[in-house]
This record gives C-alpha cells, sequence and structure tokens, in this order.
C-alpha cells in the first residue's frame, strides 16, 4: 500500500513536472514582449507613486515651488518615455 | 507515513537537481518548455515537503515513539500545541521546517512575479532549487527526521522545558520565515547579475518580499526578546548572546538594503551596494541558520546535542555562497553596476539614506566581530574567548544614537537636493521637542548620571516627533488635495504610500523602544537576595517580603508534568501595597533508568516561571532559585526504600500508589519547612515601551509590505501621452 502511494506520488510529480515539454511549449518571441510588458507596467505605477511624492513633499515644505516643478517636469517625461515603449509592445490603442 | 516522509524527501531532492537543471538550460537556450518544467518542479518541490511536513507533525500530534525524533523531543504529557511547536526543536524538523518554508515562500514568490522578470527568473528558480536540494540532503543523510527505532519507548524524553513558552510556538516559524524570505531577493539579485539586468527592476520585484522577511525577521527577534525576559530567569531580554546576534545581523543588513534599494529605484545609484547588501543578507541568514543549529558556539540559545555533523554541509555551503557572490559583483562591477546619477548634494535623501547604511553596516560589523570572536580568538591564540555586553554596548551605544538621529533626520530631506533653511524650517518642532524632554529628564528624573541615555531620550523623542509631523503634514496636505476630512485623508495618505508612511511609523517604533532600552538598562535597579520566609529586601524603593512558599504537583494526561516550587512575594512602597508576586521554578522529571525513583523528579530539566507586574512606568520583576538541598536527605532515603521494594517485588501498583503518597509528603514537607530561596529582583523602568514600540514596528511593518491591490491606472487615452500620465494622475503638470 505504501509502496503504491510512493509510485503514485512519483508518476503525479513527474506528469505535473513534466507537463510543459510534453506539450511542447513554443518559443514564442511575444513572450519576451510581455514580459517587458510587466516590468513597464510596474515601472509606470513607480514612476506614478514617484511623481504623487514629489507633489506630497512640495505641499508638506520639504520641496520648493521651483524644484518641484523641474522635478515634476523630468518624472512626467520620463512616464512619458514608459508609456511610449509600453503602446509600442501593447500595439494600437483602441478607439 | 515514515517511508512515505523519506520517499517525498528524496523526491524533493530530484526534483531539486533536476528544476535547477532545467531552469539553466532554459535560460541559456530560451526555450520556454524547459524555463516552465523548472518552475514547476519547484512547486512540486513545495508540495512534496508540505507533505512530508505534515507526515512529522502528525507523528508529534499523536505522541509517536517509533519516530526516534518524536520520542527525543516530545512526550505524552507534552501539551498538545506545544507537541506541534517540538518539531522545530529537533535538528531534524528545524531543518524540515526551513525546507518547508523556503519551498512555500519561493513558490509563492515565483507565482506572484508570475511573467515579469522572464530572463531572471530560471537563475533565481534555480538559485532556490540550489538551496532546496542542499536542505534535502542535509535531511536525506545527516538529519534524517523520519528515522525510526525498532522498539518504540513508551514515554518520550519530552520537550526541553525552557522551550514551553508561548512565544517559542511562533518565534522559530518567523525567524525561519525571514531567512527563507529573504532567500527570494538574494536568488533575484544572483539571477540578476548573471544576465547583467541589474537595474531596478529586480528590487521592485521582489520587495514585497524583502519588506516581508524584514518583517517576520523583527517578529521573531522581538518574540525571541519576549521569551528571554519572560523565560529564561536572568531578567534581560538581550544578552549579546551569538544566538540572539545571529538573528540580528540579516535584520541589520536587511534594514540598509530596504533603505538603500530607494535610492536605486528613485535614482539609479547604489547598484554595487545593494547588490552586495542583499547577497551579504541571504548569507548572514545561511550563517544564522548554521550558528543555531551547529552548536559551534556557547549560547543560551543554542538546543543541539550534535552538531558537527552538518557544520562542514554548512560551511561549504557559505564558501561557495561568498565565492559565487564576489565573483559576481566584481565581474559585473564595471557595466552592468554602473551608477546611472552621482550623488547631487550631502544634503538629500539619498546622502542621508547613505549615512545610515554606513551606520547600519557598522553596527552589523561590531555585531559580527563580537559574535565570532571566540572562534577568531580560538584561530589566533589556541584558547577560546568571548566578548561580553559592555564590548558590546562600547560600540552599538554610539552607533545606536547616530542612528536613531539619520531616522529623525532622513523623513524631512527631500531627494536630490534641500537647503538648511528648509531642513530647519522642516525641523525646529520638533528640535524644541527634544529640549524640552531633555530639560524634563534632567529636572524631574536622576537621568543626570547617564548622558548617553539622556542622548538617546533627547534623539528618540526628536525622531518620533519627525515622524508625527510627517503624518499630520502629509494629512493636511490631502486634506487640502482633496477636501476630505482629517481622518479620511490620513488613511488615504497612508493607502497611497504605505511604504512611506508604513516605514514612518516604523520609525517611531523603533524610537520607543530605543527609549524602553536606554531607560532600563541605564536606570535599572537589580539585587540577588536569599531571603526565609517573612524576610524582605528593598530594591529600587520597592519592598519585596517574601510571605509564604508554594509548592505543586502538576499533572497532564494522568501523568506527573512537573513539581513546581515557589513563592508569594509582597511588595510594598512607602508601606502602601503595590502587589502580590508568586514566582515559582518548575522541576520537570529526567527519564532515566538508572536514577533514584524520587530523585528522577528534581534531576531534570527546570524553568523559572518569573514573577512580573509590568507597568508602563517601570516593571517589577522577580525570578526565584528554590535551594532544595534540604530536601535531598529526604530524597535520597526515599530512593533506597522504593529500590528496597522493587527488589522486593512490590506490585507496581502499589509502588505508583506509595510514590504519588511519597511526592504529595515532599511537597508539604516544602511547604511546611521552607529552606531560605534565591531572589533575583529587578526594578526596570520603561520596558513596557520596550514591547509597545515593538508592537508599533510590527503594525508600521504590515502596514508597509501589505500588498497593494495592483489598481493603479490601467486606462487607456486616446490623447498625446502627456496628458495621459496627467489623466491618469488626475492632476496636471506643474505650470512654471
Amino acid at each position: 500500500m505504501t509502496l503504491l502511494l510512493v509510485i503514485g506520488l512519483v508518476a503525479l510529480v513527474v506528469l505535473f513536472v513534466s507537463h510543459p515539454l510534453r506539450k511542447g511549449v513554443a518559443r514564442r518571441a511575444q513572450r519576451a514582449g510581455e514580459a517587458r510588458i510587466a516590468d513597464l507596467r510596474t515601472a509606470k505605477e513607480d514612476k506614478y507613486r514617484e511623481i504623487r511624492d514629489a507633489e506630497m513633499d512640495q505641499r508638506t515644505g520639504k520641496l520648493s515651488q521651483s524644484d518641484w516643478r523641474v522635478l515634476d517636469r523630468q518624472l512626467r517625461a520620463e512616464a512619458v518615455d514608459i508609456l511610449h515603449e509600453l503602446d509600442e509592445l501593447e500595439g494600437p490603442q483602441p478607439g | 507515513m515514515a517511508i512515505v516522509g523519506r520517499a517525498c524527501l528524496l523526491i524533493a531532492l530530484g526534483l531539486c537537481v533536476y528544476g535547477a537543471g532545467a531552469s539553466i538550460r532554459g535560460a541559456r537556450t530560451g526555450d520556454e518548455a524547459w524555463i516552465a518544467s523548472g518552475r514547476r518542479a519547484l512547486f512540486a518541490v513545495a508540495g512534496v515537503v508540505a507533505i512530508a511536513f505534515v507526515i512529522l507533525e502528525v507523528a508529534f500530534l499523536h505522541s509517536d515513539f517509533h519516530y526516534t525524533v518524536v520520542a527525543t523531543h516530545s512526550s505524552t504529557t507534552t501539551p498538545w500545541y506545544y507537541r506541534m511547536a517540538a518539531m522545530w526543536s529537533s535538528q531534524e524538523g528545524s531543518l524540515l521546517l526551513w525546507m518547508f518554508l523556503l519551498t512555500a515562500w519561493s513558490s509563492v514568490a515565483m507565482l506572484v512575479i508570475g511573467r515579469r522578470m522572464r530572463d531572471v527568473v530560471p537563475y533565481a528558480t534555480a538559485v532556490l532549487l540550489g538551496f532546496g536540494a542542499f536542505f534535502a540532503s542535509l535531511l536525506i543523510f545527516t538529519a534524517q527526521p523520519f528515522a525510526r527505532v525498532a522498539l518504540a519507548p513508551t514515554e518520550g524524553t519530552g520537550l526541553n522545558p525552557l522551550l514551553r513558552h508561548p512565544s517559542m510556538m511562533i518565534h522559530p516559524v518567523m525567524l525561519y520565515s525571514g531567512y527563507t524570505l529573504f532567500a527570494v531577493p538574494f536568488a533575484f539579485a544572483i539571477g540578476a547579475l548573471i544576465v547583467r539586468r541589474v537595474d531596478s527592476e529586480w528590487i521592485r520585484a521582489t520587495r514585497f518580499y524583502t519588506l516581508g522577511a524584514w518583517l517576520a525577521l523583527s517578529i521573531g527577534v522581538l518574540l525571541g526578546a519576549r521569551w528571554s525576559y519572560a523565560e529564561l530567569g536572568w531578567g534581560g531580554y538581550w544578552a549579546w548572546d551569538p544566538v540572539e546576534n545571529a538573528s540580528l545581523l540579516p535584520w541589520l543588513t536587511g534594514t540598509a538594503f530596504l533603505h538603500s534599494a530607494m535610492v536605486q529605484e528613485k535614482r539609479g545609484m547604489l547598484k554595487v551596494w545593494n547588490a552586495s547588501l542583499v547577497l551579504a543578507t541571504g548569507i548572514l541568514c545561511i550563517i544564522g541558520t548554521f550558528l543555531v543549529r551547529s552548536g559551534i558556539l556557547d549560547s543560551i540559545h543554542a538546543f543541539v546535542q550534535e552538531g558537527n555533523a552538518i557544520a562542514w554541509s554548512f560551511t561549504s555551503l557559505i564558501c561557495v555562497l561568498i565565492v559565487v557572490s564576489v565573483y559576481l559583483v566584481v565581474s559585473r562591477r564595471g557595466d552592468a553596476l554602473r551608477s546611472e546619477a552621482t550623488l547631487d548634494s550631502a544634503l538629500s535623501r539619498e546622502a542621508i539614506f547613505l549615512a545610515n547604511n554606513v551606520v547600519l553596516v557598522a553596527i552589523a560589523f561590531v555585531v559580527f566581530w563580537g559574535t565570532f570572536f571566540p572562534l577568531i580568538s580560538e584561530a589566533v591564540t589556541g584558547t577560546k574567548s568571548a566578548v561580553g555586553p559592555p564590548w558590546f554596548d562600547q560600540y552599538i551605544v554610539p552607533l545606536a544614537l547616530v542612528l536613531v538621529l539619520l531616522t529623525g533626520i532622513g523623513p524631512v530631506v527631500a531627494w536630490r537636493r534641500s537647503t538648511f533653511a528648509r531642513l530647519w524650517l522642516q525641523m525646529r518642532g520638533p528640535v524644541v521637542v527634544a529640549v524640552l524632554v531633555t530639560v524634563l529628564a534632567l529636572a524631574l528624573t536622576d537621568a543626570a548620571h547617564n548622558l548617553k541615555a539622556v542622548a538617546l531620550f533627547a534623539i528618540a523623542s526628536f525622531a518620533i516627533s519627525i515622524a508625527v509631523q510627517e503624518l499630520w503634514r502629509g494629512t493636511r496636505a490631502r486634506q487640502a488635495m482633496t477636501g476630505s476630512g482629517p481622518a479620511r485623508a490620513f488613511v488615504t495618505l497612508i493607502a497611497r504610500n504605505r511604504r512611506r508612511y508604513g516605514g514612518y511609523v516604523v520609525h517611531i517604533g523603533i524610537a520607543v523602544m530605543f527609549v524602553g532600552v536606554a531607560a532600563s538598562t541605564a536606570f535599572q535597579h537589580k539585587q540577588i537576595v536569599r531571603l526565609r520566609p517573612s524576610q524582605s529586601a528593598t530594591v529600587g524603593g520597592y519592598r519585596f517580603t517574601y510571605l509564604k512558599p508554594t509548592a505543586r504537583i502538576e499533572q497532564r494526561a494522568g501523568e506527573l508534568e512537573r513539581i513546581s516550587l515557589g513563592s508569594k512575594i509582597r511588595v510594598t512602597k512607602d508601606g502602601k501595597l503595590v502587589t502580590v508576586l508568586s514566582p515559582n521554578r518548575g522541576y520537570y522529571p529526567v527519564n532515566a533508568p538508572f536514577v533514584g525513583v524520587l530523585t528522577r523528579y528534581f534531576e531534570g530539566d527546570s524553568t523559572s516561571e518569573i514573577g512580573l507586574k509590568a507597568g508602563a512606568v517601570r516593571d517589577l520583576w522577580i525570578a526565584q532559585r528554590p535551594d532544595i538541598a534540604s530536601l535531598t536527605p529526604i530524597i535520597k532515603q526515599g530512593d533506597a526504600l522504593f529500590a528496597r521494594a522493587a527488589k522486593a517485588g512490590l506490585p507496581r501498583a502499589t509502588q505508583a500508589v506509595l510514590l504519588g503518597q511519597a511526592l504529595r509528603g515532599l511537597v508539604r514537607r516544602y511547604e511546611t519547612h521552607a529552606p531560605p530561596a534565591q531572589f533575583t529582583i529587578l526594578v526596570s523602568p520603561m520596558v513596557f515601551w520596550l514591547w509597545i514600540g515593538a508592537l508599533i514596528l510590527v503594525a508600521g511593518g504590515l502596514t508597509a509590505a501589505w500588498p497593494s491591490g495592483g489598481g493603479g491606472v490601467r486606462d487607456r487615452v486616446r490623447s498625446s501621452t502627456s496628458a495621459r500620465v496627467a489623466r491618469d494622475l488626475g492632476r496636471a503638470p506643474a505650470t512654471s
């Protein structure tokens, strides 16, 4: 009984682990694109957070108005770059 | 089921080796199928190790003494909840817990990271599976949790009584969760270095696990301190013990990394430093496990009988990790790890973070040197000598003062550049608070004789004021931006930037803890006295009177669990009753056939149950060590009588009845003819605030680590990209 249990477990593990090899998952180029898109989406969220942080720093007195303007413009330019790359990878925008 | 458990470990080892190979092959050839198969191997390892873990837990719960590890670390008289935790008091169970947590957390990380970091993930998977292979090998060849004995004993040795404390059920799990969670950023750092993609993506992808690891390690360290305070009977919560230090080291470097990682995320700087810090943290986690499990250094926390068998394995692993880490950092230093920006000003957030990192690493170095000094001294002089708390204090106290000061300054300095004028505007309120606290401490207390403590009170109050001010100003700013009420503005302020404001709450917790530590160590009154019933001692203005002895036999599951000898201590101040404390010492029977029948109830392990009256101003703490020498002649007489009765063939049932009567007689004798007892009495001011600070720290850590809903703005708009950014953010750019 114990032996059957162990054999069953081994069979299950082998089936589970070898599934991608048996299915022959293709080397798809767009996979790399998908990965980059996922990374860019995270980068976009982080850049937005930076922009909001800078604004909060200005409102709480840590940044002067002039320093904030420079920083805000720079951060928004970086966000635009990220969005451009995202759009290129994601294809044409709907609508 | 032992065979199934052993098979699970063998399958796990096979899967680790296969998975690591498949992942590397997939990474090198770009074949998605092999990468996916490697990931599945990691999930499968988590599954089979979980089965092995459950099998061993069930054996402990059912007191199945066929398992050697159960027979030697548990007993039927051990309560069920401690039987569950008894597993990780053993070498074998502890390593299995490590493996279980490693594979579980790694699987969670890989599932959540999903498609991100596709080039790094296979190498990270291989590293995590490499750790898995190491621990699986130990569990198969060296410390076998499923080893069985042919003839099971009727009773087990029992869990070490010192470990029968609620925090000990969670403390090891938290420490190991911290260690194993740190394996995730470690593995991603290795992967990122291999593929030369050392931008801040790997930091972002593993941020949650780094914060989680830091939080788990914090909780583990604090629970260990609480256990030390309540259970070890020496009255302290931190002794600079090697095992304590081992858990503190990765916490220190991990804390440094949490700060410097922000500099890389914001400015693309400190890449070499961050990679080095996270690699060092990962290696220190392995060193921490090694110190606890190998027993190479003497420790009040070490519960390992023989650890040499695993010492060489761990040493080899640590050497490999150091060599690989150094090679990768040095070989990538020139290109991939080059900074994208430079430090604009010495008065900037990144400069403060850098200074904070230097201090944290300096503290880590001091702790490392002091911890390993016995080994270093033995290697150099041939004599093992250790350094004690005064050695640590002379370096750590000034460094801690600077650290708390930086904790205060950091939040009010802007990124990139600030000015002294602007900084003063931010700091003047907190500086006034710090000055007020100093004046009050000097005027109202006897703090003048310990200026280091006064300095820490001042700096801690400065840091707390800054953090509170930041939360207050942030709330006001949000109110102005959204027009919402203060409560809603406060909640949304934290919700929108949990890492920043959770971090500020952590700063408050740390500063409060430092106040507790400074006050309780600098102004503590401690006395060790020997008292007879009705005698008194005065400590720190409190009068402790030994009212009467107490003694009782405690049973569990129909068996004697322990004999508890204690006392009632009345505490008064200026003639007024403050409290009555009940310290005692519990004697657990030893399961040894050659020890006298009565002696075995006093020759086993014993633990101190302290008497404690905790309060916001001071803790009254007392531990008792009864003098049982006066009972020894009676115990020896009893041993001889029972030996003769056994020889004469007295039925076992009759012997058991007589034994019960004899023990009850001994207990009564102690109550009626109590010998003098030794008491350790402590009056410690503000220890309470150490634990309150710890709770604040955990609350802040949870806030910072709590995963965001991934909400963000996903909508696409048709307008120009910069307008889209404005639309996503809900605000127009700053106008000049």
